[in-house]
């Protein structure tokens, strides 16, 4: 049912861990709902993300949306790191089953999360960042 | 995907392989002895002979009578036949059916069908092992009360309900008792008489026998009518022509079963237990879900505290080990199993659940690779969960 990327990334998942001291961190997701992400942010003094890292609860398809998503922000500025949606990591991991969609929602919510946090550790304002929802099935 | 030259198949409450004997029996049904069992002539009497040979063979597992039992297309037709007819025939008694909370979705949707038609349905709670409330049951019966169905033997945590006493209960207050024993059938022994049952559902592919075909015991003289419709086959009450190598295929696996099953449920629950004992004794913060002893012999269901089932599944799928969850995420929906959170689990343990449910060809070093792999996995979900990392921390 899961891709081999999809497989790939839930096997071998990149970028598993924390980073201490991270300079963004955020948690999003629902243990009653089945996923919990947690993304740690390492950037620096330009803008620039150095390190990503992220802990999970979650089916495959949520670990691999969240090592994906690592790896797409890790170099990008935090601009950039921005437009990197639910869509183009499901586009990386060649797709994923419609069930799944809202793993990558949650992928990117964790990002948005974490440049939130460092954001306001920061007190800067990032255009384009809005607040973003700790519990990603609150509107339900 | 399976990385390791090996499969140890633990989904047995899923389907079972097809005993040899069984799959030899059936084979002079497809190209030898392919007459339609309701044709006159004489080339088509062996095959009308080896349905009724079947037939027998299954009224006398279950202490019935040849005439009590009827083919059907699976287990869920069974389901859907008992309820949807038992309604209709009693509809001048009421509109009120007796269930569990526990049961299976064939059920379950079925009741959910008939609430949408006017019915009434009571569904009642079990206690923390998932055995059915007998006094809430016997609170629930009402003078509109027409049907009890409590399945025999749960599909998922493997409890296996007090059937007798709820027989006692049905005859008591004079209401028709259906028991869905598709997981039952062949595991444990089961007397129609002796427990009260007036319908049991039950099916093929559980017990070693083909997919595709199933029966429902009507004790006689009920008014139970006809919910396929068309042909006279099944004395009018199940139209279609007979699927006799599935026919033949059941009868088989029901001799074999019930002469193995003592031997077989002794070995199963001995390598169960092992299962359990060692993975609750490896792995901390896990629990066994369903009764202890009173569970179906081949029967594990396990929660596993701040880790997901599905990811379990893969690793252990990669491990060569097939393997079945209760967690949202194999059940296509946000929701965890409705049996879990029914024994009380929180939703976030209940996602993290791992059925295993044995044969009788599980072997010791299978259920060591499988205790061993288990506890790697499960490690190793940890090792990145955040859940556990809020755990430990806030231990400390």
């Amino acid at each position: 049912m899961y891709s081999e990327k999809v497989m790939d990334h839930f096997s071998n998942p990149r970028n598993v861990g924390e980073i201490e001291n991270a300079s963004g961190v955020g948690t999003v997701g629902n243990a009653k709902c089945g996923d919990i992400m947690r993304i740690f942010l390492d950037i620096d003094d330009n803008q620039v993300i150095k390190d990503c890292k992220f802990k999970t609860f979650g089916c495959g398809a949520a670990v691999a949306t969240s090592s994906m998503a690592t790896e797409m922000v890790i170099g990008k500025t935090v601009e950039e790191a921005l437009k990197v949606t639910n869509v183009a990591v499901m586009e990386a991991l060649d797709g994923l089953p419609p069930v799944k969609v809202h793993c990558s929602l949650l992928a990117e919510e964790a990002i948005h999360a974490a440049l939130w946090d460092y954001a306001e550790k920061k007190g800067i304002t990032i255009e384009g960042l809005k607040k973003p929802k700790n519990d990603i099935y609150d509107e339900e | 995907m399976i990385l390791v030259g090996k499969l140890i198949y633990l989904d047995n409450a899923a389907t079972t392989k097809v005993y040899p004997e069984v799959f030899e029996a059936m084979q002079p049904y497809f190209m030898e002895n392919y007459g339609n069992p309701s044709s006159i002539y004489g080339f088509a009497a062996k095959s009308k002979k080896a349905v009724d040979d079947a037939r027998k063979t299954i009224a006398d597992f279950l202490g019935a009578k040849e005439n009590e039992i009827y083919f059907t297309g699976g287990g869920s037709e069974s389901d859907n036949w008992a309820l949807k007819a038992a309604v209709e025939g009693y509809k001048k008694k009421g509109n009120h059916i007796i269930t569990s909370k526990i049961e299976h979705h064939a059920i379950l949707h079925t009741c959910e069908y008939l609430e949408k038609n006017g019915y009434e349905v009571s569904y009642i709670d079990v206690d923390e092992n998932g055995v059915i409330k007998l006094d809430e049951l016997e609170k629930a019966i009402k003078p509109t009360t027409v049907l009890i169905s409590v399945m025999f033997a749960n599909n998922e945590i493997g409890t296996i309900q007090p059937i007798k006493e709820i027989g006692e209960i049905a005859k008591k207050h004079d209401v028709l008792f259906h028991t869905d024993a598709v997981q039952a059938y062949g595991h444990v022994p089961i007397n129609v008489e002796e427990l009260g049952i007036d319908m049991l559902s039950a099916s093929g592919h559980k017990t070693g026998g083909p997919k595709g075909i199933g029966i429902m015991y009507l004790r006689n003289g009920l008014k139970i009518g006809s919910f396929i419709h068309g042909g006279a086959q099944e004395r009018n009450r199940r139209a279609g022509t007979h699927n006799v190598p599935g026919i033949v295929g059941f009868g088989k696996a029901t001799e074999i079963a019930g002469r193995t099953l003592q031997e077989r449920a002794e070995k199963e629950s001995r390598l169960r237990d092992r299962l359990i004992d060692q993975i609750l004794e490896r792995v901390p913060h896990a629990r066994l879900n369903g009764h202890r002893t009173d569970r179906l012999p081949n029967n594990v269901n396990i929660s596993f505290q701040f880790i997901e089932g599905e990811s379990v599944l893969i690793l252990l799928d990669q491990q060569g080990i097939c393997a079945s969850s209760g967690s949202a995420c194999t059940s296509g929906s946000l929701d965890p199993s409705h049996v879990l959170l029914a024994i009380g689990l929180p939703h976030e343990i209940a996602h993290g659940s791992l059925r295993l449910t044995l044969s009788e060809e599980t072997t010791e070093e299978d259920v060591d690779y499988v205790i061993e792999n288990i506890e790697k996995n499960v490690n190793r979900l940890r090792s990145m969960s955040p859940l556990y990392d809020d755990f430990v921390k806030n231990q400390k």
